[in-house]
Protein backbone atom coordinates (compact mmCIF):
# COMPACT_ATOMS: atom_id res chain seq x y z
CA UNK A 1 0.00 0.00 0.00
CA UNK A 2 1.87 3.16 -1.55
CA UNK A 3 1.41 6.41 0.66
CA UNK A 4 -0.73 7.74 -2.20
CA UNK A 5 -3.57 4.58 -1.74
CA UNK A 6 -3.40 5.27 1.84
CA UNK A 7 -4.17 8.99 1.74
CA UNK A 8 -7.00 8.41 -0.95
CA UNK A 9 -8.81 5.72 1.43
CA UNK A 10 -8.92 8.75 4.12
CA UNK A 11 -10.90 10.45 1.72
CA UNK A 12 -10.47 14.00 -0.45
CA UNK A 13 -11.92 17.69 0.56
CA UNK A 14 -13.42 17.12 -3.42
CA UNK A 15 -14.28 14.01 -5.02
CA UNK A 16 -12.14 12.92 -7.91
CA UNK A 17 -14.81 12.65 -10.12
CA UNK A 18 -18.43 11.57 -9.41
CA UNK A 19 -21.32 10.32 -11.27
CA UNK A 20 -24.41 12.32 -11.91
CA UNK A 21 -27.89 10.17 -13.04
CA UNK A 22 -29.76 13.01 -14.80
CA UNK A 23 -32.46 11.27 -14.79
CA UNK A 24 -34.58 8.01 -13.80
CA UNK A 25 -36.34 7.97 -17.30
CA UNK A 26 -34.90 5.52 -19.98
CA UNK A 27 -36.20 4.50 -23.41
CA UNK A 28 -34.59 1.10 -23.21
CA UNK A 29 -34.71 -1.61 -19.92
CA UNK A 30 -31.24 -3.08 -19.57
CA UNK A 31 -32.14 -6.14 -17.77
CA UNK A 32 -28.76 -5.08 -15.37
CA UNK A 33 -29.55 -1.38 -14.94
CA UNK A 34 -27.89 -0.45 -11.60
CA UNK A 35 -30.62 2.02 -11.35
CA UNK A 36 -33.41 0.20 -11.94
CA UNK A 37 -34.23 2.68 -14.44
CA UNK A 38 -37.65 3.35 -16.56
CA UNK A 39 -40.00 6.36 -15.76
CA UNK A 40 -38.75 9.83 -14.81
CA UNK A 41 -39.38 10.85 -10.74
CA UNK A 42 -41.33 13.57 -10.85
CA UNK A 43 -38.96 15.17 -8.34
CA UNK A 44 -35.72 15.36 -10.36
CA UNK A 45 -33.50 18.35 -9.99
CA UNK A 46 -34.89 21.48 -11.46
CA UNK A 47 -32.34 23.38 -14.37
CA UNK A 48 -31.34 26.11 -11.71
CA UNK A 49 -30.66 22.84 -8.69
CA UNK A 50 -28.40 21.06 -11.20
CA UNK A 51 -26.51 24.36 -12.47
CA UNK A 52 -26.04 25.29 -8.43
CA UNK A 53 -24.44 21.65 -8.33
CA UNK A 54 -22.24 22.64 -11.03
CA UNK A 55 -21.77 25.78 -9.51
CA UNK A 56 -20.61 23.90 -6.02
CA UNK A 57 -18.19 21.33 -8.27
CA UNK A 58 -16.54 24.05 -9.68
CA UNK A 59 -15.66 25.92 -6.61
CA UNK A 60 -14.65 22.64 -5.12
CA UNK A 61 -12.36 22.30 -8.44
CA UNK A 62 -13.80 18.66 -9.18
CA UNK A 63 -12.67 18.44 -12.62
CA UNK A 64 -15.20 16.31 -14.51
CA UNK A 65 -18.35 14.22 -14.07
CA UNK A 66 -19.53 11.51 -15.33
CA UNK A 67 -23.40 11.84 -16.66
CA UNK A 68 -25.50 8.91 -17.07
CA UNK A 69 -28.92 7.67 -16.05
CA UNK A 70 -31.67 6.84 -17.21
CA UNK A 71 -30.43 7.99 -20.61
CA UNK A 72 -29.49 11.21 -19.83
CA UNK A 73 -29.99 12.64 -23.13
CA UNK A 74 -34.04 12.46 -22.85
CA UNK A 75 -33.68 15.44 -20.54
CA UNK A 76 -35.14 18.98 -22.69
CA UNK A 77 -32.05 20.34 -20.72
CA UNK A 78 -29.78 18.30 -20.76
CA UNK A 79 -27.17 19.92 -23.82
CA UNK A 80 -27.86 23.11 -21.74
CA UNK A 81 -26.29 21.51 -18.52
CA UNK A 82 -23.38 19.72 -20.68
CA UNK A 83 -22.71 23.53 -22.12
CA UNK A 84 -22.72 24.80 -18.71
CA UNK A 85 -20.60 22.34 -16.86
CA UNK A 86 -18.23 22.88 -19.37
CA UNK A 87 -18.10 26.73 -19.86
CA UNK A 88 -17.54 26.43 -15.84
CA UNK A 89 -14.36 24.11 -16.09
CA UNK A 90 -16.58 21.18 -14.95
CA UNK A 91 -15.47 18.35 -18.22
CA UNK A 92 -17.97 16.47 -19.34
CA UNK A 93 -17.94 12.63 -20.11
CA UNK A 94 -21.41 11.11 -20.66
CA UNK A 95 -22.91 7.54 -21.38
CA UNK A 96 -25.64 7.02 -23.57
CA UNK A 97 -27.72 4.30 -25.03
CA UNK A 98 -27.04 6.34 -28.49
CA UNK A 99 -31.19 6.60 -29.47
CA UNK A 100 -30.48 10.33 -29.59
CA UNK A 101 -26.87 10.44 -31.43
CA UNK A 102 -28.49 11.83 -34.92
CA UNK A 103 -25.75 13.28 -37.95
CA UNK A 104 -26.70 16.77 -36.45
CA UNK A 105 -26.15 16.14 -32.79
CA UNK A 106 -23.09 14.34 -33.73
CA UNK A 107 -21.58 17.14 -35.40
CA UNK A 108 -22.18 19.77 -32.39
CA UNK A 109 -21.01 17.13 -29.68
CA UNK A 110 -17.55 17.03 -32.44
CA UNK A 111 -17.60 20.60 -32.17
CA UNK A 112 -17.64 20.92 -28.46
CA UNK A 113 -15.02 20.94 -26.32
CA UNK A 114 -14.03 19.26 -23.25
CA UNK A 115 -16.52 16.57 -23.57
CA UNK A 116 -16.64 13.04 -23.99
CA UNK A 117 -19.08 10.26 -24.73
CA UNK A 118 -19.31 7.14 -24.06
CA UNK A 119 -21.83 4.47 -25.93
CA UNK A 120 -23.32 1.37 -23.92
CA UNK A 121 -23.45 -1.77 -25.83
CA UNK A 122 -22.78 -5.43 -23.52
CA UNK A 123 -22.12 -7.60 -26.88
CA UNK A 124 -19.89 -7.78 -30.42
CA UNK A 125 -22.82 -9.05 -31.65
CA UNK A 126 -26.66 -7.88 -31.71
CA UNK A 127 -27.39 -11.08 -30.16
CA UNK A 128 -25.19 -11.28 -26.82
CA UNK A 129 -26.26 -7.61 -26.64
CA UNK A 130 -29.70 -7.58 -27.36
CA UNK A 131 -30.88 -10.23 -24.58
CA UNK A 132 -29.45 -7.72 -22.09
CA UNK A 133 -29.93 -4.60 -23.42
CA UNK A 134 -33.40 -5.07 -25.80
CA UNK A 135 -33.97 -5.68 -28.93
CA UNK A 136 -32.51 -3.36 -31.70
CA UNK A 137 -30.45 -1.53 -29.19
CA UNK A 138 -27.73 -2.99 -30.84
CA UNK A 139 -28.59 -1.20 -34.36
CA UNK A 140 -28.99 2.02 -32.32
CA UNK A 141 -25.47 1.89 -30.74
CA UNK A 142 -23.96 1.01 -34.01
CA UNK A 143 -26.23 3.77 -35.70
CA UNK A 144 -25.01 6.13 -32.73
CA UNK A 145 -21.03 5.31 -33.40
CA UNK A 146 -21.32 5.43 -36.95
CA UNK A 147 -22.49 9.07 -36.84
CA UNK A 148 -19.82 10.38 -34.06
CA UNK A 149 -17.31 8.87 -36.19
CA UNK A 150 -18.73 10.43 -39.84
CA UNK A 151 -18.73 13.76 -37.70
CA UNK A 152 -14.80 13.24 -36.83
CA UNK A 153 -15.48 13.38 -33.12
CA UNK A 154 -12.50 11.84 -32.44
CA UNK A 155 -12.28 8.90 -29.92
CA UNK A 156 -15.33 8.44 -28.03
CA UNK A 157 -15.51 5.55 -25.75
CA UNK A 158 -17.30 1.97 -26.13
CA UNK A 159 -18.92 0.92 -22.73
CA UNK A 160 -19.24 -2.47 -22.14
CA UNK A 161 -20.56 -4.42 -18.65
CA UNK A 162 -18.79 -7.86 -18.71
CA UNK A 163 -20.94 -10.79 -18.75
CA UNK A 164 -20.66 -14.49 -18.84
CA UNK A 165 -21.90 -14.32 -22.61
CA UNK A 166 -20.01 -11.28 -24.04
CA UNK A 167 -16.63 -12.50 -22.46
CA UNK A 168 -15.58 -14.90 -25.09
CA UNK A 169 -16.42 -11.53 -27.39
CA UNK A 170 -13.34 -9.25 -25.88
CA UNK A 171 -11.53 -9.36 -29.31
CA UNK A 172 -14.17 -8.84 -31.37
CA UNK A 173 -15.10 -5.72 -28.99
CA UNK A 174 -11.34 -4.40 -28.68
CA UNK A 175 -11.99 -4.41 -33.00
CA UNK A 176 -14.70 -2.85 -32.81
CA UNK A 177 -13.47 -0.15 -30.98
CA UNK A 178 -10.11 -0.35 -33.16
CA UNK A 179 -12.51 0.52 -36.35
CA UNK A 180 -13.83 3.66 -35.44
CA UNK A 181 -10.44 4.97 -33.45
CA UNK A 182 -12.32 4.42 -30.49
CA UNK A 183 -11.80 3.62 -26.85
CA UNK A 184 -13.07 0.15 -25.62
CA UNK A 185 -14.09 0.51 -21.20
CA UNK A 186 -14.90 -2.47 -19.47
CA UNK A 187 -16.93 -2.70 -16.38
CA UNK A 188 -17.96 -4.95 -13.69
CA UNK A 189 -21.49 -6.24 -13.42
CA UNK A 190 -22.40 -5.69 -10.19
CA UNK A 191 -26.07 -7.10 -8.47
CA UNK A 192 -27.57 -3.59 -7.73
CA UNK A 193 -30.48 -2.42 -9.32
CA UNK A 194 -32.13 -5.16 -12.02
CA UNK A 195 -29.11 -6.82 -11.53
CA UNK A 196 -30.09 -8.50 -8.04
CA UNK A 197 -32.36 -10.27 -10.44
CA UNK A 198 -30.18 -11.59 -13.17
CA UNK A 199 -26.27 -11.47 -11.58
CA UNK A 200 -26.71 -15.04 -10.64
CA UNK A 201 -27.25 -16.01 -14.54
CA UNK A 202 -25.17 -12.90 -15.69
CA UNK A 203 -21.63 -12.46 -13.62
CA UNK A 204 -18.87 -14.51 -15.28
CA UNK A 205 -17.93 -17.82 -14.19
CA UNK A 206 -14.47 -17.90 -12.55
CA UNK A 207 -12.74 -19.25 -15.28
CA UNK A 208 -14.01 -16.59 -17.46
CA UNK A 209 -12.78 -14.23 -14.79
CA UNK A 210 -8.84 -15.79 -15.13
CA UNK A 211 -9.63 -15.13 -19.04
CA UNK A 212 -10.68 -11.87 -18.28
CA UNK A 213 -7.75 -10.67 -16.13
CA UNK A 214 -5.34 -12.04 -18.21
CA UNK A 215 -6.87 -10.07 -20.85
CA UNK A 216 -6.75 -6.91 -19.17
CA UNK A 217 -3.07 -7.20 -18.33
CA UNK A 218 -2.46 -8.21 -22.02
CA UNK A 219 -4.67 -4.78 -22.87
CA UNK A 220 -2.86 -2.37 -19.97
CA UNK A 221 -4.93 0.72 -22.03
CA UNK A 222 -8.17 -0.73 -21.96
CA UNK A 223 -10.08 2.14 -19.23
CA UNK A 224 -12.28 0.09 -16.27
CA UNK A 225 -12.70 2.80 -13.63
CA UNK A 226 -10.63 0.41 -11.26
CA UNK A 227 -13.41 -2.03 -11.88
CA UNK A 228 -11.31 -4.99 -11.51
CA UNK A 229 -9.49 -4.98 -8.58
CA UNK A 230 -10.76 -8.10 -6.94
CA UNK A 231 -8.66 -9.63 -9.71
CA UNK A 232 -5.49 -8.35 -8.71
CA UNK A 233 -5.87 -11.48 -6.18
CA UNK A 234 -4.74 -13.55 -8.82
CA UNK A 235 -1.17 -12.35 -8.94
CA UNK A 236 0.03 -8.69 -10.36
CA UNK A 237 -2.04 -6.21 -9.65
CA UNK A 238 -3.97 -4.69 -12.59
CA UNK A 239 -3.51 -1.08 -13.81
CA UNK A 240 -5.16 1.45 -11.93
CA UNK A 241 -5.97 2.32 -8.12
CA UNK A 242 -6.72 -0.88 -6.98
CA UNK A 243 -8.63 0.22 -4.38
CA UNK A 244 -12.75 0.82 -3.25
CA UNK A 245 -13.09 4.51 -3.97
CA UNK A 246 -16.78 5.17 -2.64
CA UNK A 247 -16.98 8.21 -0.71
CA UNK A 248 -13.72 8.54 -0.62
CA UNK A 249 -12.88 9.57 -4.00
CA UNK A 250 -15.89 9.11 -5.83
CA UNK A 251 -19.08 9.77 -5.03
CA UNK A 252 -22.80 9.44 -6.80
CA UNK A 253 -25.57 12.09 -7.35
CA UNK A 254 -28.69 10.55 -8.12
CA UNK A 255 -31.61 12.39 -10.23
CA UNK A 256 -33.02 13.82 -7.23
CA UNK A 257 -30.16 14.79 -5.74
CA UNK A 258 -29.61 12.21 -3.15
CA UNK A 259 -25.78 11.43 -2.77
CA UNK A 260 -24.90 7.88 -2.39
CA UNK A 261 -21.45 6.58 -1.85
CA UNK A 262 -21.09 5.22 -5.14
CA UNK A 263 -23.06 4.22 -9.07
CA UNK A 264 -23.30 0.47 -7.49
CA UNK A 265 -25.35 1.29 -4.20
CA UNK A 266 -28.79 2.90 -4.89
CA UNK A 267 -29.76 1.84 -1.50
CA UNK A 268 -31.36 4.25 1.61
CA UNK A 269 -28.32 2.51 3.65
CA UNK A 270 -25.95 3.87 1.46
CA UNK A 271 -27.40 7.30 1.07
CA UNK A 272 -25.08 10.29 2.58
CA UNK A 273 -27.21 13.08 2.20
CA UNK A 274 -29.17 15.51 -0.34
CA UNK A 275 -27.62 18.20 -2.11
CA UNK A 276 -30.74 20.37 -1.50
CA UNK A 277 -29.67 20.32 2.18
CA UNK A 278 -28.43 22.86 3.83
CA UNK A 279 -24.92 23.44 3.04
CA UNK A 280 -25.22 21.31 0.07
CA UNK A 281 -23.43 18.67 -2.22
CA UNK A 282 -20.11 19.94 -0.04
CA UNK A 283 -21.03 19.45 3.08
CA UNK A 284 -22.26 16.12 2.64
CA UNK A 285 -19.06 15.01 0.71
CA UNK A 286 -17.49 16.65 3.70
CA UNK A 287 -19.44 16.09 6.73
CA UNK A 288 -21.91 13.51 6.41
CA UNK A 289 -21.37 10.64 8.62
CA UNK A 290 -21.60 7.70 5.87
CA UNK A 291 -19.08 9.12 3.97
CA UNK A 292 -16.61 9.68 7.41
CA UNK A 293 -17.29 6.18 8.56
CA UNK A 294 -16.15 5.04 4.98
CA UNK A 295 -12.82 6.98 5.78
CA UNK A 296 -11.92 5.03 8.25
CA UNK A 297 -9.71 2.37 8.87
CA UNK A 298 -12.26 -0.66 7.61
CA UNK A 299 -11.27 -4.56 9.23
CA UNK A 300 -10.62 -7.13 6.93
CA UNK A 301 -12.67 -9.07 8.90
CA UNK A 302 -13.10 -13.01 7.39
CA UNK A 303 -10.41 -11.78 4.77
CA UNK A 304 -7.41 -11.14 7.48
CA UNK A 305 -6.42 -14.28 7.59
CA UNK A 306 -6.17 -14.77 3.12
CA UNK A 307 -2.58 -13.95 2.14
CA UNK A 308 -4.47 -12.14 -0.89
CA UNK A 309 -6.35 -9.38 1.54
CA UNK A 310 -3.67 -6.81 0.02
CA UNK A 311 -4.14 -7.55 -3.15
CA UNK A 312 -8.20 -7.12 -4.01
CA UNK A 313 -8.65 -4.81 -0.60
CA UNK A 314 -11.52 -7.42 0.14
CA UNK A 315 -13.14 -6.80 -3.26
CA UNK A 316 -16.79 -4.51 -4.16
CA UNK A 317 -18.72 -3.11 -1.19
CA UNK A 318 -21.79 -3.09 -3.60
CA UNK A 319 -21.43 -6.87 -4.76
CA UNK A 320 -21.22 -7.71 -1.15
CA UNK A 321 -24.46 -5.58 -0.06
CA UNK A 322 -26.54 -6.71 -2.61
CA UNK A 323 -25.73 -10.45 -2.53
CA UNK A 324 -26.38 -10.36 1.45
CA UNK A 325 -22.69 -10.87 2.16
CA UNK A 326 -21.50 -9.20 5.26
CA UNK A 327 -19.52 -6.48 4.11
CA UNK A 328 -16.05 -7.46 6.21
CA UNK A 329 -15.72 -10.63 4.39
CA UNK A 330 -15.22 -11.72 0.79
CA UNK A 331 -16.44 -10.51 -2.51
CA UNK A 332 -19.18 -12.92 -4.18
CA UNK A 333 -16.90 -12.71 -6.77
CA UNK A 334 -13.37 -13.93 -4.80
CA UNK A 335 -11.03 -15.07 -7.24
CA UNK A 336 -10.28 -17.41 -3.79
CA UNK A 337 -13.30 -19.22 -3.89
CA UNK A 338 -14.59 -18.05 -0.78
CA UNK A 339 -17.21 -16.05 -1.85
CA UNK A 340 -19.07 -19.22 -3.57
CA UNK A 341 -18.88 -20.77 0.16
CA UNK A 342 -20.49 -17.33 1.45
CA UNK A 343 -23.25 -16.95 -0.94
CA UNK A 344 -24.28 -20.69 0.11
CA UNK A 345 -24.38 -19.29 3.69
CA UNK A 346 -26.08 -16.34 2.65
CA UNK A 347 -29.03 -17.94 0.38
CA UNK A 348 -29.59 -20.33 3.84
CA UNK A 349 -30.04 -17.25 5.55
CA UNK A 350 -32.05 -15.71 3.01
CA UNK A 351 -31.08 -12.50 3.42
CA UNK A 352 -30.27 -11.92 -0.33
CA UNK A 353 -30.99 -9.89 -2.83
CA UNK A 354 -31.76 -6.47 -1.72
CA UNK A 355 -33.36 -3.42 -3.19
CA UNK A 356 -33.53 -0.59 -4.03
CA UNK A 357 -35.64 2.56 -5.37
CA UNK A 358 -37.16 1.12 -8.39
CA UNK A 359 -38.21 2.73 -11.56
CA UNK A 360 -38.87 -0.08 -13.80
CA UNK A 361 -41.75 0.83 -16.36
CA UNK A 362 -44.20 -1.95 -14.92
CA UNK A 363 -44.87 -4.76 -17.49
CA UNK A 364 -47.62 -4.25 -19.52
CA UNK A 365 -50.11 -7.12 -19.77
CA UNK A 366 -51.43 -8.98 -23.18
CA UNK A 367 -49.63 -8.44 -26.52
CA UNK A 368 -47.89 -5.35 -27.13
CA UNK A 369 -48.59 -2.92 -30.30
CA UNK A 370 -46.34 -1.84 -32.37
CA UNK B 1 15.38 16.21 -20.03
CA UNK B 2 17.03 19.68 -22.06
CA UNK B 3 15.56 22.97 -22.97
CA UNK B 4 13.05 24.87 -21.88
CA UNK B 5 9.64 23.84 -20.03
CA UNK B 6 6.49 24.80 -18.56
CA UNK B 7 3.14 23.67 -16.85
CA UNK B 8 0.65 22.67 -20.01
CA UNK B 9 -2.11 25.37 -20.12
CA UNK B 10 -4.49 23.19 -20.76
CA UNK B 11 -3.62 21.11 -17.16
CA UNK B 12 -5.95 22.38 -13.79
CA UNK B 13 -3.61 21.32 -10.68
CA UNK B 14 -5.80 20.61 -7.43
CA UNK B 15 -3.98 21.10 -4.18
CA UNK B 16 -4.09 17.35 -2.38
CA UNK B 17 -1.90 16.02 0.82
CA UNK B 18 0.16 13.88 -1.27
CA UNK B 19 1.30 16.61 -3.64
CA UNK B 20 -1.84 17.37 -6.52
CA UNK B 21 -4.55 15.89 -8.69
CA UNK B 22 -3.47 17.33 -12.49
CA UNK B 23 -6.08 17.24 -15.11
CA UNK B 24 -5.60 17.68 -18.83
CA UNK B 25 -8.94 19.07 -20.19
CA UNK B 26 -7.71 18.13 -23.83
CA UNK B 27 -6.87 14.48 -23.35
CA UNK B 28 -8.98 14.28 -20.23
CA UNK B 29 -5.85 12.38 -18.53
CA UNK B 30 -5.94 12.77 -14.51
CA UNK B 31 -2.53 12.33 -13.16
CA UNK B 32 -1.28 12.17 -9.74
CA UNK B 33 1.58 14.73 -8.45
CA UNK B 34 2.85 12.26 -5.66
CA UNK B 35 4.46 14.94 -3.49
CA UNK B 36 4.28 18.70 -2.94
CA UNK B 37 8.17 19.35 -3.63
CA UNK B 38 7.00 17.97 -7.30
CA UNK B 39 3.77 20.58 -7.57
CA UNK B 40 6.36 23.58 -6.27
CA UNK B 41 8.81 22.31 -9.37
CA UNK B 42 6.16 21.94 -11.95
CA UNK B 43 4.13 25.17 -11.22
CA UNK B 44 7.58 26.92 -11.88
CA UNK B 45 9.37 25.17 -14.29
CA UNK B 46 7.54 28.15 -16.85
CA UNK B 47 9.82 30.92 -14.93
CA UNK B 48 13.02 28.65 -15.58
CA UNK B 49 15.42 29.08 -18.92
CA UNK B 50 15.80 25.51 -18.58
CA UNK B 51 14.74 22.19 -16.29
CA UNK B 52 18.24 21.78 -15.23
CA UNK B 53 17.96 25.63 -13.78
CA UNK B 54 14.20 24.96 -12.17
CA UNK B 55 15.65 21.35 -10.66
CA UNK B 56 18.66 23.79 -8.98
CA UNK B 57 16.47 26.30 -7.63
CA UNK B 58 13.82 24.03 -5.63
CA UNK B 59 15.32 20.37 -5.27
CA UNK B 60 18.42 19.97 -3.36
CA UNK B 61 21.09 18.13 -5.47
CA UNK B 62 20.74 14.14 -3.78
CA UNK B 63 16.74 14.09 -4.76
CA UNK B 64 17.35 15.67 -8.53
CA UNK B 65 17.24 12.11 -10.69
CA UNK B 66 14.32 11.08 -9.10
CA UNK B 67 12.20 14.25 -9.44
CA UNK B 68 13.77 14.59 -13.46
CA UNK B 69 12.46 10.67 -13.82
CA UNK B 70 9.14 12.11 -12.62
CA UNK B 71 9.26 15.28 -15.04
CA UNK B 72 10.11 12.69 -18.06
CA UNK B 73 6.75 11.19 -17.04
CA UNK B 74 4.92 14.10 -16.64
CA UNK B 75 5.75 14.94 -20.39
CA UNK B 76 4.27 11.75 -21.53
CA UNK B 77 1.66 12.46 -20.03
CA UNK B 78 1.44 15.87 -21.81
CA UNK B 79 1.52 17.39 -18.22
CA UNK B 80 4.08 19.58 -19.01
CA UNK B 81 5.63 20.57 -22.39
CA UNK B 82 8.68 22.27 -23.86
CA UNK B 83 8.31 25.94 -24.88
Amino acid sequence: MTRLTEELKRGLDAPICLTWELTYGCNLACIHCLSSSGRRDPHELTTAEAKAVIDELRAMQVFYVNIGGGEPTIRSDFYELVDYAVGNGVGVKFSTNGSTITKRRAQRLAATDYLDVQISIDGATAATNDAVRGEGSYAMARRAMDQLAAAAFGPFKISVVITRHNVAELDALQALADGYGAQLRLTRLRPSGRGADTWHELHPTADQQIDLYHWLLDHPNTLTGDSFFHLSALGEALPGLNLCGAGRVVCLIDPIGDVYACPFVLHPEFRAGSVRDEGGFTRVWRRSELFSSLREPESAGACASCGSYDACQGGCMAAKFFTGLPLDGPDPECVKGHGELALVGASAASSAPRRGPDHSVPVRLGPRRR
Amino acid sequence: MTGAWELDPQVALRPEPFGALAYHYGNRRLTFLRSPDLVELVRTLGDHPSVGDALAATIEVERRPSFERALESLAESEVIRPR
